[in-house]
C-alpha cells in the first residue's frame, strides 16, 4: 500500500493522478499515522510555504512521529516533492524559521535575487544528476518554487543564476525540488521507477 | 542551460466548452476542452492555460469538474482563471487539480486577494492577470474581459500585485487581443523589466515570430496563445523551434 500524505497540499490531487497513470494500484490519500506506520511507500507531496505545510503537519497529532518509524526504521522507500522535499531538512527560513523533518542535514532558504534572474524559479529546466542514483536520470522536469535546499546529500541540481538542489536523499529517502506529477513523461517515468524501487 | 522560455496554448472555455473555434484532428469533440488539453500535452505543451469566459458563480461547478477531468488526464502545469474573487474561490480549483490560479478583475477592486491567495498556498500558486489598453500617457487596466475602464496605471497596478505576492503576471494587451498583429511589447517589456516574478505576454500573437519578439524584445518568460495553435497553423514543437532558432533556451522535443 502506498501512503499519499495529505497535508493540505493544494495539488494532492495531480500526485495522485500521477501515481495511478505511472501504475499505482493501492494509493491511499492518509494523515492517519496508523495507516502511514503500516505503509510499503510513502510519498510527501507539498504545495505552500514551508511553516505552512510543516505546522499541518504537525496539527494531526502522531503524523510526524509515525513517519519518523516508517521512513528511519522500517526503511520504507519514500519520495519527498517540493515542499514535502524541504521538510526533510532541518530548517526552513519561508515567512520566519521553522523546523523540518531533519532527515538530512541542510537548510531551505530563499534564492538569491540576481540580475535577470526571476524568481519564483518557474518553468522546465534540466535535472543533473551529481551522484549515481536509481530514481534519477537527465533531463527536463518543471520547476515552481523560491526557496532552495543546500547542504548535505544532494543527488542532482539544476541552474538558476548558479547551482540549486534539484533533488537529494540518502538510504531508502529521496526528494525532489520539481513536480514529477506535472512533467509529462520524465516525470511519470520517475514516479514509475519509485513505485519499483527497492533501496 | 537555464529555466526554459514557456509556451503556453490558452483555451477560452464557456459553460464548460472551448468557445473560440478549433480544428485540432483527431479529436472526439472538438469543443471539450479536456478533449484539447490532452492534445497539447501530447503535443509538449510547456503549460496549458485555462480561461473561464462565462465566469459565474452560477457555473462554478461546471468549471471544477472540467479542471477535475482534464488534471486527471494532463500532466502538465494548469492555470486556472475566470471569476476568481477569493481566496476560497482558489482553494476550490486547486483542489480540483489547478496548479495556479489567475485573478484578474478581483485583484483590481480588492488587490490583498492576491496576497489572501498567496500566503494561504504560496505564491507560485498565485497568478495576477492584467488586461490593459494604451492611453496617451500609458496603459490602463479594463476588466471585466475588457469592457469596463478602471482609470488605475496597468504598470503600477503589476508591480502592485508582484509585490502583493503574485509569483506571476499575466498581461494581456486589449488593443491587440484577437488582432494578430503581434503582442504590445512596449507594455510587456515594462513590466518584466521591473519585476522579479516572471510575466507572460498575451495578445495578439498571429504567427511564430511574434512568440519569438514576446520573449526576445518582450523580456517575457512565457508566450501565451489561443488562435495559431488551435487552428492548426502552428504546433508546439514550431513554437519551440522558432525560439531555438532566435536562441532562446526551449525544452527538447526528444
Amino acid at each position: 500500500m502506498i501512503a499519499l500524505i495529505d497535508v493540505e497540499s493544494g495539488n494532492l490531487r495531480s500526485v495522485a493522478n500521477a501515481l495511478a497513470a505511472a501504475g499505482a494500484s493501492d494509493l491511499i490519500v492518509t494523515a492517519d499515522p496508523d495507516v502511514v506506520r503500516g505503509a510499503d511507500r510513502i510519498v510527501l507531496p507539498g504545495v505552500g510555504a514551508f511553516g505552512a505545510v510543516a505546522a499541518n503537519l504537525r496539527k494531526v497529532a502522531g503524523l510526524e512521529d509515525a513517519l519518523g518509524e516508517a521512513v528511519m526504521q522500517r526503511a520504507r522507500p519514500f519520495l519527498g516533492i517540493c515542499v514535502g522535499m524541504q521538510l526533510m531538512a532541518e530548517i526552513g527560513e519561508e515567512m520566519g524559521e521553522h523546523r523540518g523533518l531533519g532527515w538530512i542535514e541542510g537548510r531551505v532558504a530563499r534564492l538569491p535575487a540576481a540580475t535577470g534572474i526571476k524568481v519564483p524559479h518557474m518553468g522546465w529546466n534540466d535535472v543533473h544528476p551529481v551522484a549515481t542514483h536509481p530514481l534519477l536520470v537527465p533531463g527536463e522536469a518543471y520547476f515552481l518554487h523560491s526557496y532552495a535546499f543546500t547542504g548535505a546529500d544532494v543527488l542532482a541540481t539544476t541552474e538558476h543564476g548558479g547551482a540549486v538542489t534539484a533533488a537529494i536523499g540518502r538510504d531508502n529517502m529521496v526528494g525532489v525540488q520539481f513536480h514529477p506529477e506535472k512533467s509529462q513523461r520524465y516525470g511519470l517515468a520517475l514516479l514509475e521507477r519509485f513505485l519499483s524501487w527497492m533501496p | 542551460m537555464t529555466v526554459r522560455a514557456r509556451v503556453i496554448p490558452c483555451l477560452d472555455v464557456a459553460d464548460g466548452r472551448v468557445v473560440k473555434g478549433v480544428n485540432f484532428v483527431d479529436l472526439i469533440d472538438a469543443g471539450d476542452p479536456v478533449e484539447q488539453a490532452r492534445a497539447y500535452d501530447a503535443a509538449g505543451a510547456d503549460e496549458l492555460c485555462f480561461l473561464d469566459i462565462t465566469a459565474s458563480h452560477q457555473d462554478r461547478g461546471t468549471i471544477l469538474d472540467v479542471v477535475a477531468r482534464t488534471a486527471a488526464v494532463c500532466f502538465m502545469p494548469l492555470t486556472v482563471g475566470g471569476g476568481v474573487r477569493t481566496a476560497d474561490d482558489a482553494r476550490a480549483l486547486l483542489l480540483a487539480g489547478a496548479d495556479k490560479v489567475a485573478v484578474n478583475s478581483a485583484a483590481v477592486a480588492r488587490p490583498e486577494v492576491v496576497a489572501d491567495i498567496a500566503s494561504r498556498f504560496g505564491s507560485q500558486c498565485c497568478v495576477a492577470s492584467i488586461d490593459a489598453r494604451r492611453t496617451p500617457q500609458g496603459w490602463e487596466v479594463f476588466t471585466h474581459g475588457g469592457r469596463r475602464a478602471t482609470g488605475i496605471d496597468a504598470v503600477t497596478h503589476a508591480l502592485r500585485l508582484a509585490e502583493l505576492g503574485a509569483g506571476e503576471l499575466l498581461v494581456t494587451s486589449m488593443d491587440r487581443d484577437g488582432t494578430r498583429s503581434g503582442y504590445d511589447l512596449e507594455l510587456i517589456r515594462t513590466i518584466a523589466d521591473r519585476t522579479d516574478v516572471p510575466v507572460v505576454a498575451s495578445g495578439g500573437v498571429g504567427g511564430l515570430g511574434d512568440l519569438v519578439a514576446g520573449i526576445v524584445e518582450g523580456h517575457a518568460s512565457a508566450v501565451l496563445a489561443a488562435s495559431i495553435f488551435h487552428f492548426g497553423e502552428a504546433s508546439v514543437a514550431d513554437a519551440h523551434a522558432a525560439l531555438a532558432k532566435a536562441g532562446v533556451a526551449v525544452r527538447s522535443h526528444s
